[in-house]
């Protein structure tokens, strides 16, 4: 597979500039070999530990791009701050192995496997910034409501394996099928393992490391931690829910019900009291992962699996979407971020549109696909979560999550009001390399493109989920 | 009917024109951005006029009909059409945009460009409003159209601006988001379909028919707005510019009424029979009450607003009583509100560009300075209180007229509106315009320019000429009518 590539450009100990290009010529090649190893099929490798299907091509190749465009965004704020080191990119690109691994992940282990891969470059990324207190007590934490989490995923592993006598994910389906081992084990298992996931997900009630990372980690990292690992919890999530344990679709339905509507009242709610904008972010992610799940509860009604396909492709086009939303803003704060100078209060926001009128409207444009205002991606990815939350019968929930994203269009419009209405209170001219410019401007495009036209994007997210269901 | 796509021209050409004004940049190049704004907005209103001329007034299916398949993975087609109903708002529309282009011409200096491209944008998706026939486009250009209006509020309105933003933006958006789960819900029960006329003919059973009626109550009631949800309006009138003031009264107020002919009625009759009641009295009140409410105003755009409310509460009442007369009647007070309001808001912002105040106690004696704005003041003031002759007249006196047909007392609460409107309207331009000169601020005073003159001149042409002989507008919307009316009484039970 395309590890190869990816290890030689760890091994290369140059200087920056040479690193940088090369993680970045990695992450293209990893991508070229992902496509041209796609078929359409299903191949099982690594005596069946690691599954390549559509779903996982698509995911990977979605996390390639991301990372990569991340990688630019990152950039210059990780040189301003001098922490731009060697290990930022080796990290990087370990992390991406990671969710790579977790991805096409075929094998309870492997999964495992590569979300420690994950995490433990994650925990690390957060604390490169050595002098600074907050980023050290951000990363700290993360570290240990993280592997807090870790356990119970093992944990709830080592009971499906009590229960069920295996740990591939299809095996372990046919065992359920077939009714094999102790139901209450499979449960309390069920359980820890969904714990573990809603953490790595962070959704209420597990996401108390997000606002505190968010904030804490540096602006650059923060944009890291709040795309690609959402595309490669969501995989993960598909893997083990629904590739694995998909027999008890009624009991972990539920549990996700509960974890969704409960990330999207206080997501939401708590949002609204944050002055500091990653923190803001942060709690809008919550509230975006929580409409996620929503559609992955929709999958199953009263064993009826007509309506899977379609829910599950609506979660993944939700998330899709809030990765390309979560990098552009964030790109926004990176933006206007620069030696010396944090972008974080929404105060440093004031006034944009006089300072950059281009920037300003980017930033109005993720803030209202954000809350769901059409012609952007991010009503179409609320409108087809939500068509699968009503087809499924649910009208009270989208009810609920209708009312409570009219809470959250207040503090996205919060953010458009200091950026337009009010008076900046600093007027530096905005310092960014060209790359940045126009990577940032065309993300902003694609929202708003993406929202005019979103069919393609739809109609991939169901196509490459047609062979893993 | 084939040939030019003109429905598709009315929505993208404003929005084309709004994008090209938003690249003019800087206000270094503001005229440019005048110039383009007005090229677009004429070219806007160009492509509307020939909906009209070429609208065949037998038929009240939809023409100009275009349709394409938009997001086939949820049957979500572009397909926009117009009948009797909604030709006429678009082309009230383009109009007003033409004439809010004209009115901010010099008034506006800072960011021309923004300002200008939130006009054009805001009117080609009000186009795509009144012309969708899909349920999701009627919804995206429904939700798009409140950032225009949101970000104009916001830069060039009045001290208490971004309270007022905030606020219109949060109640319309709180109503049109239950809309949508209707519209969903809808669809699921159509067996997959967003399209509006299918809608239209599915049975649906009265708790469901109760439902939909409620959800899209919810939004349309807060748009138009209906009396217990209007309490945004007066503010968003307060703090915008005199631009935004002129299209959301003129424009912005109807959406609400249209989406009653377009969702509710037809799509849930029953349940609009049923709630009828409900909505008679919730339009008197805000006939009544608001009517005594305007009089007590000091600020003359917060009196305008009020008169909105209760202008708007004779549609809905005309809306409900499901009868013809009633019906065509709020449609002309629609569209003739569209006018008069546009026009009031107009002169307001006209004494408001020379005094920087609103406030009804700081002018007097204006005629003696202003005379030519004073006539015209005039003749909008009397179009307001719907005196004969003037296009208020006609719409409230066939909404009256039709309310006496449907139930004797209805119709005597709704003529009150006659007097209480006259009283407000008039008793302020008295105090405004009349009497002797009262403070040095007013001797000041310079008579409206040229450019001041023709758009109200235009203006004034339009209310005249639709009071005096309303026919062309009556004889349009006269087939819609009837067969709305008909689908109406059909139970769907």
């Amino acid at each position: 597979m395309s590890f190869a590539i990816l290890l030689i450009g760890t091994f290369v100990r140059d200087s920056r500039n040479i690193v940088y290009f090369l993680t970045q010529f990695t992450l293209v090649g990893a991508a070229a070999v992902t496509i041209m190893t796609m078929d359409g099929q299903v191949n099982f490798t690594f005596s069946n530990m690691y599954v390549d299907d559509l779903m996982g091509d698509f995911l990977k190749l979605m996390l390639y791009f991301s990372v990569a465009i991340v990688l630019v965004y990152s950039r210059g704020y990780m040189q301003d701050r001098k922490i731009e080191s060697t290990e930022y990119y080796m990290l990087a690109i370990y992390a991406t192995l990671g969710m790579m691994v977790m991805i096409s992940a075929n094998h309870f282990l492997t999964i495992y496997l590569g979300l420690e891969l994950l995490s433990l470059s994650l925990y690390a990324m957060v604390a490169l910034q050595r002098d600074s207190a907050r980023a050290t007590e951000a990363a700290m934490k993360y570290f240990v409501l993280g592997a807090l989490a870790s356990g119970l995923l093992l944990y709830g592993i080592s009971m499906i394996y009590g229960a069920t006598g295996t740990l591939e994910i299809s095996g372990v389906a046919q065992a359920i099928y077939h009714q094999a081992g102790n139901r209450t084990i499979l449960m309390f298992g069920l359980v820890f393992v969904v714990a573990g996931l809603a953490f790595k997900l962070g959704v209420v009630p597990f996401h108390m490391w997000i606002p505190d990372v968010y904030h804490g980690a540096p602006a650059a990292i923060t944009l890291f931690i709040a795309s690609a690992p959402k595309l490669a919890a969501f995989a993960m999530a598909m893997r083990l829910l629904v590739n694995g344990l998909f027999e008890l679709a009624d009991q972990w339905q539920s549990m996700l019900m509960f974890l969704a509507v409960l990330s999207i009242i206080l997501g939401n709610l708590a949002a609204i009291a944050q002055s500091n904008i990653k923190r803001m972010l942060g709690y809008s992610g919550i509230s975006h992962m929580g409409f996620m799940l929503l559609g992955l509860m929709s999958g199953v009604v009263g064993g009826d699996r007509h309506f899977a396909l379609n829910a599950y492709s609506s979660s993944m086009f939700y998330v899709v979407s809030y990765v390309l939303m979560s990098m552009a803003s964030f790109g926004v704060v990176l933006l206007l971020s620069r030696a010396g100078f944090e972008a974080e209060t929404l105060d440093d926001f004031k006034g944009l549109n006089k300072r950059s009128s281009w920037f300003a409207g980017v930033m109005a444009m993720v803030m209202f696909s954000m809350a769901g205002i059409p012609f952007f991606i991010g009503f179409f990815a609320k409108f087809s979560v939500l068509q699968a939350v009503v087809a499924a019968g649910y009208i009270w929930i989208a009810v609920l999550a209708v009312v409570m994203s009219l809470i959250g269009a207040f503090y996205y419009l919060r953010v458009v009001k200091v950026m337009f209405f009010d008076e900046p209170v600093d007027s530096t001219p905005l310092t960014a390399s060209a790359d940045m410019r126009v990577l940032l401007s065309m993300n902003g495009v694609a929202i708003a493109a993406l929202g005019l036209m979103p069919q393609t994007l739809m109609s991939l997210c169901a196509y490459s989920l047609l062979g893993s269901l | 009917m084939t040939g030019i796509p003109f429905l598709s021209l009315a929505i993208w050409v404003p929005i084309v024109g709004g994008l090209l004004a938003l690249a003019t940049g800087s206000d270094r190049n503001a005229s440019a951005a005048r110039f383009v704004a007005l090229f677009f907005a004429l070219a806007g209103l160009a492509v509307s006029i020939p909906l009209y001329t070429g609208f065949d007034v037998t038929t009240s299916a939809m023409q100009f009909v275009e349709s394409y398949a938009w997001i086939p993975r949820f049957n979500i087609y572009y397909s926009l059409g117009v009948d009797g109903i909604s030709v006429l708002f678009v082309l009230l529309n383009s109009f007003i945009t033409l004439i809010v282009v004209i009115a901010g011409w010099e008034v506006i200096q800072v960011k021309v460009g923004q300002y200008m491209a939130g006009f054009l944008i805001m009117s080609g998706l009000i186009n795509g409003i009144f012309s969708a026939l899909d349920g999701v486009l009627f919804y995206v250009f429904f939700e798009a159209s409140l950032i225009p209006l949101f970000i104009i509020i916001g830069v060039w309105g009045g001290p208490n601006r971004v309270y007022a933003a905030i606020k219109f933006f949060l109640y319309t958006l709180a109503g049109s988001l239950l809309m949508l789960i209707a519209l969903l819900y809808l669809f699921m029960e159509s067996g997959g379909s967003f399209n509006i006329l299918d809608w239209h003919q599915l049975k649906l059973g009265m708790d469901v028919q109760s439902l939909i009626f409620w959800a899209f109550l919810a939004s349309f009631a807060v748009k138009i707005p209906m009396f217990p949800v209007h309490t945004w309006l007066p503010d968003a009138h307060v703090e915008a510019p005199t631009g935004g003031s002129i299209v959301l009264a003129a424009i912005g107020l109807k959406l609400g009424a249209y989406g009653f002919l377009r969702f509710s009625l037809p799509i849930a009759p029953d349940a609009s029979q049923a709630f009828a009641p409900l909505i008679i009295t919730l339009s008197l009140i805000a006939v009544i009450y608001i009517g005594f409410v305007a009089l007590v105003q000091t600020d003359m755009k917060k009196l305008v607003a009020y008169s909105s409310i209760s202008h708007m509460g004779f549609v809905t009442l005309g809306f409900f009583i499901f009868n013809p007369l009633g019906m065509e009647g709020a449609l002309v007070q629609m569209i003739s509100h569209g006018f008069v309001s546009g026009a009031m808001f107009a002169c307001i912002g006209v004494l408001y560009d020379r005094m920087h105040s609103r406030q009804i106690a700081d002018y007097g004696g204006v005629v003696n300075v202003m005379p030519k704005f004073a006539a015209l003041f005039m003749l909008f003031c009397m179009a307001n209180s719907g005196l004969p002759a003037t296009s208020g007249f006609v719409g409230e006196f066939m909404v009256a007229l039709g309310a006496v047909q449907f139930n004797f007392w209805v119709g005597f609460a709704a003529a009150t509106t006659l007097i209480v409107g006259a009283a407000y309207t008039l008793w302020m331009y008295k105090r405004v315009v009349f009497g002797a000169i009262t403070n040095h601020h007013v001797s000041e005073l310079t008579d409206i320019n040229n450019r001041e003159f023709v758009f109200l001149a235009i203006l004034a042409v339009c209310v005249l000429v639709m009071g005096i002989y309303p026919f062309p507008v009556t004889e349009v919307m006269h087939a819609s009518v009837n067969d709305l009316l008909k689908h109406v009484a059909a139970s769907k039970l």
